[in-house]
């Protein structure tokens, strides 16, 4: 089995700082490769060296078969990079940044204004392409940048933390547009987040990264079971039916419920087929829930679980150290 | 997905195929195109003047600090300096087009800077392009930027009374040695621009080395009427040179002698700032 992109102990050191410490990754063709972590965890150095921005200090990888240091030319014909790998200049159009990257492809004069005019289009952006980038909204932005990177109808595509900053429209057209990349078009992608709910919407396979090595990997449901148990909610109707509610859970579980100050009662479960007989008793009971239901862990727990430490809080503490 | 086998229409490949890439192998033509660096560079200078274009007080920047130059040293020091703001300004004007140009090859530096801080060159650089086709493109059309300067100087010298005594010719020459050596300066904020983080760090550096170069010459005075230590400073400065050169060439005078010390410092500059350059270039990771 050839994978569309293989790394084996990247290495990197910055000085005594060791960025990289030996990532391990694969990605199959036509699928999109999560790498998943905190900030200054390793994500970023990882991209831009399988983008051939930086070689390793150590081990080696392949994109779409060719060595990213000794077949770089060949690496960079066939990737795209987005976002704070490469940016679009500010100080020209949306439309002239787009042509001049298609002539940079080597396309001739009038095959880079089509293709510009043709990507434009594709993402709505047709009535601001004579505009500066710098005057374009959040998604717009994103948009353009995603553009940029498919000039060259690239195989694979570079994505780095695609939604940061987005608002939830946004956010889910620019998850719109990467779906239908990948299953239309066939391009592997490459998509570094902070966001669990992102990896979970959009990778096949997610790799954890903390500290510069992967320490996980697998596919969303896969990580989630790693953590283990499924947790069931219930929210009451009314509110004066908790306590009654928490008592038939306890009883069915045997274990203490957590309840929350919005009356959301949640308890692990190992057992599925227990929800069914939730309902029953409940109903027995005349107790009417607003909400009902059997949860896998979220990434965020998966990342509790695997690193000891929330991934929020990582980010505060960089947040607080800059 | 499997490894790829050879097709029998593609008989002699080394390697294996790639998994996971639509882009047609015939590609590798293109690799082998002598004239992709040329080419490239030059999409990349229009990028450079695109970006003018765009920046209309970058323009205006470019043509307004010559005029101001121009203006207050002739009417406010011109009578002072030389008893008379008519012979002032044949003395001057030579030396403002070397200072005009100096100060726009700091730009040269300030750009690049600004390209690499926002990432830009990133995209360049992840692109199948030479490594040398972004500096190479932004040197051209910086070029292009101290060509207009010059033009400005010329054309608003003259508007003023100005009167170049010798021929054309000469203006030609002018102009081309000042471009030239401008080329060479330029490698110096280039490299100043590729190491150092902050475009604003990389303008007030460039300041420091700018202005001892530009007022440290003969731009503005007669080199006799100055101090011997701050005279020894002058007679070696480069700026100097040209100055000299440029003076020679538009009113008359000695030539030969400071065109070949210009030529020399223009090589020199090229050759240990411009690879240097490169070098810094290419370590960006």
């Amino acid at each position: 089995m050839t994978y569309a992109i293989q790394a084996e102990g990247l290495v990197k050191r910055y000085g005594k700082t060791t960025a990289l410490a030996g990532i391990d990754l694969v990605a199959r063709q036509g699928t999109v490769l999560a790498l998943l972590g905190p900030n200054g965890a390793g994500k970023t150095t990882t991209t831009r060296m399988l983008a051939t921005l930086i070689r390793p200090d150590a081990g080696h990888a392949t994109v779409g078969g060719y060595d990213i240091v000794r077949e770089a030319p060949e690496v960079r014909r066939q990737i795209g990079l987005t976002g704070q790998y490469a940016s679009v200049d500010e100080e020209m159009s949306g439309f002239e940044n787009l042509v001049l990257l298609g002539r940079l492809l080597d396309l001739s004069r009038a095959d880079a204004k089509a293709r510009a005019r043709e990507l434009l289009e594709r993402f709505q952006l047709t009535d601001a392409g004579g505009r500066a980038p710098g005057t374009y909204s959040g998604g717009m932005r994103r948009r353009l940048d995603l553009a940029a990177s498919l000039v060259g109808r690239p195989s694979f595509l570079y994505l780095d933390e695609p939604t940061t900053g987005l608002d939830p429209r946004s956010r889910g057209d620019v998850w719109d547009l990467v779906r239908s990349l990948v299953t239309d078009e066939g391009v592997t992608v490459l998509l570094t987040t902070q966001y669990l709910d992102e990896a979970d919407q959009l990778a096949n396979d997610i790799a954890v990264i903390d500290h510069g090595r992967v320490i996980a990997n697998g596919d969303a449901a896969e990580l989630k079971a790693q953590v283990g148990s499924q947790s069931l909610e219930i929210r009451p109707a009314h509110a004066d039916r908790t306590a009654d509610t928490v008592a038939i859970v306890s009883e069915l579980t045997g274990l203490a419920p957590d309840l929350a100050t919005n009356g959301l009662i949640t308890v692990p479960v190992h057992d599925p087929d227990l929800l069914p007989v939730v309902v029953r008793r409940l109903d027995e009971a005349g107790i009417r829930a607003s909400e009902l239901a059997l949860r896998m862990p979220s990434l965020d727990e998966v990342f509790l679980e695997l690193t000891g430490h929330r991934t929020q809080d990582d980010a505060q503490k960089e947040a607080d150290a800059a | 997905m499997t490894t790829a086998t050879q097709t029998p229409s593609t008989p002699t490949t080394v390697k294996p195929a790639p998994t996971g890439t639509g882009a047609p192998r015939d590609e590798h033509v293109r690799r082998r195109d002598p004239f992709a660096l040329v080419r490239h560079s030059l999409t990349l200078t229009w990028r450079n003047l695109i970006k003018l274009k765009h920046q209309p007080e970058q323009l205006i920047d470019l043509t307004l600090q010559p005029v101001i130059f121009i203006v207050m040293f002739v009417y406010l020091f011109g009578g002072a300096i030389a008893g008379s703001t008519h012979d002032y300004l044949q003395f001057v004007l030579p030396g403002i087009l070397v200072q005009t140009v100096v100060f726009a090859s700091l730009g040269t530096g300030v750009g690049l800077c600004e390209d690499v801080a926002k990432g830009v060159f990133d995209r360049f650089r992840s692109l199948p392009i030479s490594r040398y086709a972004p500096l190479v493109g932004a040197v051209l059309g910086d070029l292009c930027r101290y060509f207009v300067a010059i033009v400005v100087v010329f054309v608003f010298g003259t508007a003023i009374g100005f009167r170049v005594q010798t021929d054309a010719l000469a203006v030609l020459a002018t102009t081309g040695l000042v471009l030239l050596f401008a080329f060479g300066m330029c490698w110096i904020f280039a490299l100043l621009g590729m190491t150092m983080k902050n475009p604003r760090s990389v303008q007030g550096i460039a300041m420091l080395i700018g202005f001892p170069l530009t007022f440290g010459a003969n731009i503005f005075a007669q080199t006799a009427t100055m101090p011997g230590w701050l005279q020894s400073w002058v007679k070696v400065n480069p700026v100097s040179h040209l100055t000299d050169a440029c003076r020679g060439l538009l009113v008359g005078g000695p030539v030969a002698t400071h065109v070949g010390w210009v030529l020399l410092w223009a090589a020199v500059f090229t050759a240990i700032f411009a690879p240097l350059t490169v070098r810094a270039y290419n370590r960006k990771s």
